[in-house]
């Protein structure tokens, strides 16, 4: 058990407590509430709502007339109902239906809460902002959400704690390279992207800080997406991570740039307008590959290709600083 | 900013929801991949016209926890996949790109602030 709370200290501000605070403050009912409940009319049998009830296995439900709640049925109800062997009799004679409990969608599970408290109720039908019957909410719903809740935040900490907190530190030798090779197709945008997810969350694994990891990934993104759009046959990506500095290479076989000055200046373009729909070539692509880089350099020839060297640097911050954000 | 809240403030409808709860900081709209990924910070929601799966990989490498889609555009099956894959949350709002950014900045919900000048030639 000790364990289990030196893992949700590791999460610092995100964590369990938080997390469940945050459920029972702040998330309204109908996140956690059963929609579109089932429901009888006033008209229906007792006999119908015991049917109801065996075969839903539920314990009561709401009573509506067109969209506008009228009452509770309950168990409580049926066995009254059954004791004065009244079965064929309306369920309007039976229900409760003044002074009815309910929550209201937009308000915060807090509050549900603690009108269940207060009054020993079970389940309480849930309205919407006019009234209408929208769904409905019992003890178990919020004992379940706040279950998963915490069942989430603990796999989230299992899965932190497994990362190394430095990087490389699961590797040991004397000298250390990890080289990732990816194939991107021209045109392929369904996949665009694929690569440098990968990248980034092999660097995580290795124990990468986030920000270092997310530098990387939005780079190589860009270049992936590149190779996409402005090769004649797709390309290469190829990533060398070693301890104290990252090498991501973009390299394609054509066409080439014509003049690479022009390619790295804030909003050239030469992307056509059906990328652009895709909501690429806005002429931005270089300018953040260097930004995120501490260096790149582009060779291009055209009618060879072209090959982009992305160099990030390890600052021994975050080689050190990993694990919790 | 819960995505409750966000959804309450548009009219909204939860497409995918988050595998946690989510409250983002800051948002940011555009249709260009590249600006977004520009401005990123985290817990930043992305506010965007463009359904297909690129945006939701913008919003994985931008470390966005949610993204909102403007003009009641559905997105196809393949972005609600690849969001559900990714543990990032969708959303729709029924509004145009600028009416759900008002709609938000006046619920509360800021920006990034000032850029400075970006001159092309």
């Amino acid at each position: 058990m000790k364990d289990r709370f030196a893992l949700f200290s590791l999460m610092g501000r995100e964590g369990a407590l938080s997390k469940v605070h945050e459920l029972i403050r702040e998330v309204k009912v109908s996140r956690v509430m059963t929609s579109g409940p089932l429901t009888v009319s006033p008209n229906a049998t007792m006999s119908e709502v015991k049917e109801l009830l065996r075969q839903q296995r539920i314990s009561g439900c709401p009573v509506v007339e067109g969209d506008t709640l009228v009452g509770v049925v309950s168990l409580e109800d049926l066995i009254h109902a059954l004791e004065t062997q009244n079965l064929d009799r309306p369920v309007q004679d039976f229900m409760t239906h003044n002074k009815l409990i309910v929550a209201h969608a937009q308000e915060p599970v807090m509050e549900a809460l603690r009108r269940f408290e207060s009054t020993g109720i079970g389940r309480m039908p849930v309205l919407d902002g006019r009234d209408r019957l929208v769904g409905i909410i019992t003890r178990g719903d919020i004992t379940l959400a706040l279950l998963r809740t915490l069942q989430g935040v603990y796999s989230e900490a299992e899965a932190l704690q497994d990362r190394p907190q430095h990087f490389f530190e699961a590797l040991e030798s004397e000298r250390t390279d990890l080289t990732l090779r990816y194939h991107v197709k021209r045109g392929d945008f369904a996949r665009g992207g694929e690569a440098s997810a990968k990248i980034k969350q092999a660097l995580l694994r290795i124990g990468a800080s986030p920000q270092l990891a997310r530098r990387v990934a939005i780079a190589t993104y860009e270049a992936e997406i590149n190779l996409i759009i402005h090769t004649d046959e797709g390309g290469f990506i190829h990533a060398d991570v070693q301890p104290t500095e990252i090498l991501v290479v973009a390299q394609d076989p054509g066409p080439g740039i014509p003049d690479i000055e022009m390619a790295q200046q804030p909003g050239y373009s030469t992307a056509t307008p059906e990328v652009r729909e895709m909501g690429f070539g806005a002429g931005m692509g270089l300018v953040n590959i260097k930004r995120c880089t501490d260096n790149m350099s582009i060779w291009s020839m055209v009618g060879v290709g072209t090959r982009i060297q992305m160099f990030f640097k390890v600052s021994p911050d975050e080689a050190r600083k990993t694990g919790a954000q | 900013m819960t995505l409750d809240e966000i959804l309450e403030a548009v009219a909204g409808e939860m497409i995918v929801a988050p595998p946690f709860p989510v409250d983002v900081e800051h948002a940011c709209a555009s249709d260009l991949m590249s600006d977004v990924l520009m401005f990123v910070k985290p817990s930043m929601l992305l506010v965007t016209g463009l359904t297909n799966p690129q945006a939701v990989r913008t919003a994985d490498m931008a470390e966005s926890p949610a993204i909102l889609f403007v003009r009641g555009k559905y997105p196809p099956e393949s972005t609600i996949a690849l969001a559900k894959e990714m543990g990032i949350a969708l959303m729709l709002s029924p509004y145009t790109m600028f009416d759900t950014a008002g709609i938000l900045y006046v619920a509360g919900l800021r920006g990034i602030g000032k850029l400075s000048t970006v001159r092309q030639q």
